[in-house]
């Protein structure tokens, strides 16, 4: 057999998992190994579960040679962002506030990945408490770009993102707020998927901004992403705000790729200025090629869009204000005593440990919450917020009743250098200006790999986004560009990656395990 | 827009109960600034008479049948807690020794 099992998809594996040409052992053995091979180097997981990886891995293969009835992706790797409680495995969240925490739970999205057998290879890096777009917030130090080491995978989900573009897992599961799964996709050359707000339950997912959060696939195919889509998707009785209807057919729709007489609408405040040449010159190629594909181009304009990121560091602050008081000190996670205080209050330790326990760009964000939430600027802030964001739900509505689904670049630029925006917190967030109108109004959205742009050679992103339970026509219309790209291109992109090697190492060796973006920004790379 | 000092920070994390360092409140206090100055266009948009939204789709109260389920055993809960003591998370004073 001359299958790389590294480089195979999932749905390759599934094949080979299904007609015993190979095991699931096998597979995780050599993702582990790539693992040991290259994540000195990448940074992508933050903890890896070699022995419970293999002892599912051994299960299902039990299982499978006993004849019993699986589910597809049975045996499949996984890899999992630190924001989902696992039982029995470490969940920090990227951040030292829950150094050590092993939760008592797992999440119904883990769950469901034990329930299909897919073995979870470990746990992901990302920006503490998703707060970020580079992972250079993760308190464990940042995750390199597989294409340039000096670079960012994105974020939050920059863990996930890297995993699969390193070839360390087919899959991996990431979290969406306002683009932390599709722009580190975009960054790193592969695809993700933010389901419509409601799709996949949020039970024992860490709460960043409630109302914005969803987990959704990290993969290298569009079929990959609907797969696993469909294995996490659907109602869950554990999570008020789950939708109780079947997932949309995501897998059909992967499989058919039609997109003929679809209408594809541009969105005219997300194309253009402010947008980097090559990112924009490789969009405009994958709209002709939808066009050739028998798709009818429309443009709509979404005027409301222009204040979705003012309103989006309103909302997302207040809630995460809320959301991150559980972190007290009490119950779970760090406990730090002030100094110099005897016998300190309840009040005195919590105040210490949120100090000593978050980084900066979760203060920054809890007090800029706490502001937009306290009484006298609450109708300035978080209320105007609240009426631009029906706005923007309002765009969408609109621009749906003339297009199918809307398109634009992901994210304006390609991977920036470790350290470019961290100093200057309104640069890093406009980073997240295509991906976060559509977690305002809950509407689903995918990016998927439009090719590299010529100024540097680095992934650029195609974004699509649908009506709200709509999800299947992202999957049509991704698989459709996809065919056509991996056409033009003669393979997929992620082969045009740099070689990752032990070699690479030597060369990394004095980065290696840094805590803080300053001493990345030092290094030489590889 | 009203400016925001350097002891509206500190009131601020005092409510938000971070224990920031005097260095942490200078740094912060600008970066703040420029933040709520961008973020302040929200007050630009038509938003006259628009009304709020606070969730994606229509919250509808979900209940379910008042049936006694199997929850956590008490010490699997207590094994991340910073201290427990008899079956009881185990907290610094809430009170005042006076």
């Amino acid at each position: 057999m001359t299958t790389d099992l590294t480089r195979a998809s999932a749905s390759e594996l599934a094949d080979l998992l299904a007609s015993g040409e190979t095991s699931s052992v096998e597979v995780t053995r050599a993702l582990l190994a790539r693992t040991h091979d290259v994540d000195t180097d990448v940074h992508a997981y933050l903890h890896v579960d070699h022995d419970g990886a293999l002892a599912s891995a051994r299960d299902v293969d039990e299982r499978r040679g006993r004849g019993e009835a699986l589910h597809q992706l049975a045996g499949v790797p996984i890899a999992v962002k630190d924001v989902l409680a696992t039982k029995g495995l470490p969940t920090t969240c990227g951040s030292k506030i829950l150094e050590g925490w092993v939760p008592p739970y797992d999440a119904t999205v883990v769950a469901r990945l034990r329930e299909a057998g897919m073995p979870i290879l470990g746990k992901t890096n990302m920006d503490e408490f998703a707060m970020g777009s580079s992972t250079e917030h993760s308190a464990y130090g940042p995750t390199r770009n597989p294409w340039d080491l000096d670079r960012i995978p994105g974020g939050s989900g920059g863990g996930s993102s890297a995993v699969v573009a390193s070839f360390q897992a087919p899959l991996a599961i990431g979290t969406d707020t306002g683009g932390s799964i599709r722009q580190p996709a975009a960054v790193t050359g592969t695809v993700g998927t933010k389901p419509t707000y409601g799709g996949v339950s949020r039970y024992g997912l860490v709460a960043l901004a409630s109302s914005l959060d969803q987990a959704g696939p990290c993969t290298r195919t569009v079929l990959d992403a609907a797969l696993l889509h469909e294995v996490i998707g659907g109602h869950d009785p554990m999570d008020s705000t789950s939708i109780d209807a079947p997932v949309p057919p995501v897998v059909e729709a992967a499989r058919r790729a039609d997109v003929k007489g679809m209408k594809i609408g541009i969105v005219r405040e997300l194309t253009g200025d402010g947008f980097q040449a090559g990112v924009q010159a490789r969009f405009d190629e994958s709209v002709q090629h939808l066009v050739d594909a028998g798709a009818e181009v429309v443009e709509v304009s979404c005027p409301s869009f222009t204040a979705a990121l003012a309103a989006y560091y309103l909302i997302l602050p207040s809630e995460a204000s809320s959301n991150l008081a559980k972190f007290d000190a009490m119950r779970f996670g760090l406990r730090v005593l002030p100094e110099g205080v005897d016998a300190p209050s309840a009040e005195q330790v919590m105040a210490a440990t949120r100090d000593a326990g978050f980084g900066d760009e979760v203060k920054r964000r809890i007090i800029l919450g706490t502001y937009a939430l306290s009484s006298g600027y609450y109708d300035a802030y978080y209320g105007s917020a609240q009426k631009v964001r029906r706005l923007i739900a309002d765009d969408f509505a609109r621009a749906f009743e003339t297009a199918d689904v809307l398109v634009s670049p992901t994210a304006p630029t390609t991977a920036f250098r470790f350290g470019d925006k961290i100093d200057d917190p309104m640069a890093m967030y406009l980073n997240d200006i295509a991906t976060i109108p559509a977690n305002l109004a809950g509407v689903p959205g995918m990016s998927l790999p439009s090719g590299l742009a010529d100024e540097d050679g680095l992934p650029a992103g195609f974004q699509i986004l649908a009506p709200a339970a709509a999800d299947d026509r992202l999957y049509a219309v991704g698989a459709a560009l996809e065919q056509r790209l991996l056409a033009s291109w003669g393979g997929p992109l992620l082969n045009r990656a740099p070689h990752l090697t032990n070699a690479s190492i030597a060369s990394a060796d004095a980065t290696a395990g840094a805590t803080t973006s300053a001493d990345v920004t030092k290094g030489e790379g590889a | 827009m009203a400016e925001l000092t350097r002891d509206d920070v500190a009131h601020l994390a005092g409510l938000a109960r971070i224990d920031l360092s005097d260095a942490e409140l200078d740094k912060m206090v600008g970066e703040l600034g420029i933040i709520l100055e961008s973020v302040a266009v929200v007050q630009q948009a038509p938003i006259e008479g628009v009304e709020p939204m606070s969730h994606p789709m229509p919250i509808v109260n979900v209940t379910r049948p008042d049936v006694v389920r199997p929850s956590l055993a008490a010490d699997a809960v207590l094994a991340g807690a910073p201290a427990a003591d008899q079956q009881r998370f185990s907290v610094p004073r809430i009170l005042d020794e006076d």
